[in-house]
């Protein structure tokens, strides 16, 4: 079994550390450790978190205390997960979810398209292509409800977030901050340069699963026209 | 059953325990601030103890009752009164229809809840009712009350307090209330905490300032944390820092030295140092200070934590006894 680091989150998480390096395979072990915390959640936890090198798991210190004599919840929890962890190794990693998002780029939904082409010293068509002709794998669900941390993108296309930030960009907005990029599921402020826009609900409070994306998941984006933007809306 | 506000008050919102579960989704948590005034307000009306209530904050709201509810006032001392009356807090009190129930400004603490029999009944939204403002979530239309808002009352649960309800006077009460030395001591100014993972990347200067120093409350904190102003706390050196998880009560140092504690309206996740985490038996007695109001970090274990969270546990399975039997017991009008 790999040894696996154990740290409180406070006096209700634990953080458990999957690997020093952000990479695929921290990601996988992330992943796995997730997807079994989703199909096993053991009694007294709350939630998990995964994140890009750990997992974050939350737990009701007074459910544990009952359930296991003479342990501090805390050394339960541990005991716990290291069983959990010591069975987990010995799983199949299943195949990334690859998931399609439609972008329609430049003019109003994409406003700073013409200056992140600038920045970069390319066309404002280079950098659509650029940008819609890399896959980014989706490390973790945070910031705010839905917002994927995406890696992988061509560092040509790094661009300074902007000076002020916007007061609020609307839904479905895709921008570049610095090395990043991402899609703002909400409206929210921001000072990522945008790009584009999709149609498609990144945050879907009504669901079951609210964030369309969770970590593993491959991203696509798909250059569209305004047409096909506003028939994708509607159908929405 | 409906109660009409009359005036929103500064930041009143419907909050409940949480919205638990939806953090792998980037869902923010939320829920009342202040949890032990959530629960005991809600037992005290014979509710579920996360049942949604109303938070205000400071400045109070002015309530318009449309018919009779059994309510309960818990936490913070915001000045309550019907028809000019004071309302007392920790116990249950029946309101007649057409009382007005009026918060004036903090004598005491800085958040209030009104928890009433039923229940606030909004749509569920990812497993919890309440307020989210930044998303538009849960609440009434995810938004603070205003004037003019109908808050919907659920069905009564059978099992609930028979208090004098005849006779003419606005509200009556009963002699008894949850007893002083079992509520959070919210004068209190030092906070238990838990040292944090990057604590010994601090110089040493700032971990003897973080343990022995007074922080301030700025004013540019609300339900999502707290800004704190005091000693400049400064790592060894930088250190590249990768966002994870954070917890309500993780208190982050971002590079300018001034630390945040996050709350019940944190994002999800952060990518600050953490120099400790509020313990969450004082998160009660945070919720309760205001900007400018001080605080201490007072340096406990893990297992301190927890061992503190057990025995109040006790305590409150004593209070839910006793509120039962006092049920069953005789009331006197006050």
């Amino acid at each position: 079994m790999e040894h696996y680091e154990f740290s409180p989150l406070g006096d209700s998480g634990m953080i458990v550390n999957m690997g020093e390096e952000i990479d695929r395979k921290t990601l996988e072990k992330v992943t796995a450790l997730s997807a079994y915390l989703e199909e096993h959640p053991f009694d007294g936890m709350t939630e998990y978190v995964p994140g890009f090198t750990t997992v974050a798991v939350f737990y009701d210190p007074i459910k544990i205390y009952n359930q296991s004599i003479n342990e501090f919840p805390y050394e339960a929890v541990v005991k716990t997960l290291k069983q959990i962890l010591s069975k987990l190794s010995t799983r199949k990693q299943s195949e990334s979810r690859v998931v399609d998002i439609p972008v329609c780029y430049g003019g109003k939904f994409g406003p700073d398209l013409k200056e992140v082409a600038n920045h970069a010293g390319l066309t404002p068509e280079e950098v659509v292509r650029i940008h819609s002709g890399t896959e980014y794998m989706v490390y973790m669900i945070g910031f705010a409800p839905g917002f994927p941390y995406l890696g992988g993108m061509d560092e040509r296309l790094a661009v300074p977030r902007r000076p002020s930030p916007r007061v609020s960009i609307p839904v479905g907005s895709v921008g570049i901050g610095g090395k990043q990029t991402g899609v703002y599921p909400i409206e929210s402020p921001g000072g990522w340069q945008l790009i584009g826009k999709t149609p498609i609900k990144l945050f879907r409070p009504e669901e079951d699963q609210p964030s369309l994306l969770r970590a593993g998941d491959v991203v696509r984006f798909q250059p569209i026209s305004r047409e096909e933007f506003e028939r994708l809306e509607v159908g929405d | 059953m409906s109660i009409e506000i009359l005036q929103p008050g500064l930041s009143t919102t419907i909050q409940d325990s949480g919205r638990n579960g939806y953090q792998k989704h980037g869902v923010v948590v939320g829920g009342a601030m202040d949890p032990f005034a959530l629960r005991m307000g809600n037992l005290l009306v014979g509710n579920e103890e996360g049942a949604a209530v109303i938070e205000a904050t400071l400045i109070g709201p002015k309530l318009l009752f449309h018919e009779d509810h059994l309510i309960a006032i818990s936490g913070g001392d915001l000045s309550p009164k019907i028809s000019g009356k004071p309302v007392p807090s920790w116990r249950p009190v029946w309101v007649k229809a057409g009382s007005v129930l009026a918060f004036g400004h903090a004598q005491k603490g800085c958040r209030a809840y009104v928890a009433i029999a039923g229940g606030i009944d909004v749509p569920i939204v990812m497993g919890s009712r309440s307020t989210y403002v930044r998303a538009k979530l849960g609440g009434l239309e995810g938004r603070a009350l205003k004037a003019g808002d109908r808050i919907p009352i659920g069905k009564t649960n059978a099992d609930c307090f028979s208090l004098d309800k005849k006779g003419d006077a606005p509200f009556s009460t009963v002699s008894w209330s949850i007893g002083e030395n079992a509520i959070p001591s919210y004068e209190n100014r030092s906070v238990r905490t838990i040292g944090g993972p990057e604590f010994k990347d601090f110089t040493e200067e700032s971990q003897t300032r973080f343990y022995e120093d007074e922080f301030q409350i700025a004013p540019q904190s609300d339900r999502m944390g707290y800004r704190l102003s005091g000693p400049d706390l400064q790592l060894k050196k930088p250190k590249e820092q990768i966002s994870e998880a954070v917890s309500a009560g993780t208190i982050q140092v971002p590079p300018g030295g001034s630390p945040i504690i996050l709350l019940a309206d944190r994002q999800t996740t952060g990518g600050y140092p953490k120099i400790g985490y509020v313990a969450t038996i004082d998160l009660p007695i945070l919720a309760q200070k205001k900007p400018g109001d001080t605080l201490r970090f007072q340096n406990i274990t893990v297992k301190e934590a927890q061992h503190a969270l057990l025995l109040r546990e006790r305590a409150i399975n004593q209070l839910k006894c006793s509120i039962k039997l006092m049920k069953t017991g005789g009331f006197k009008r006050v």
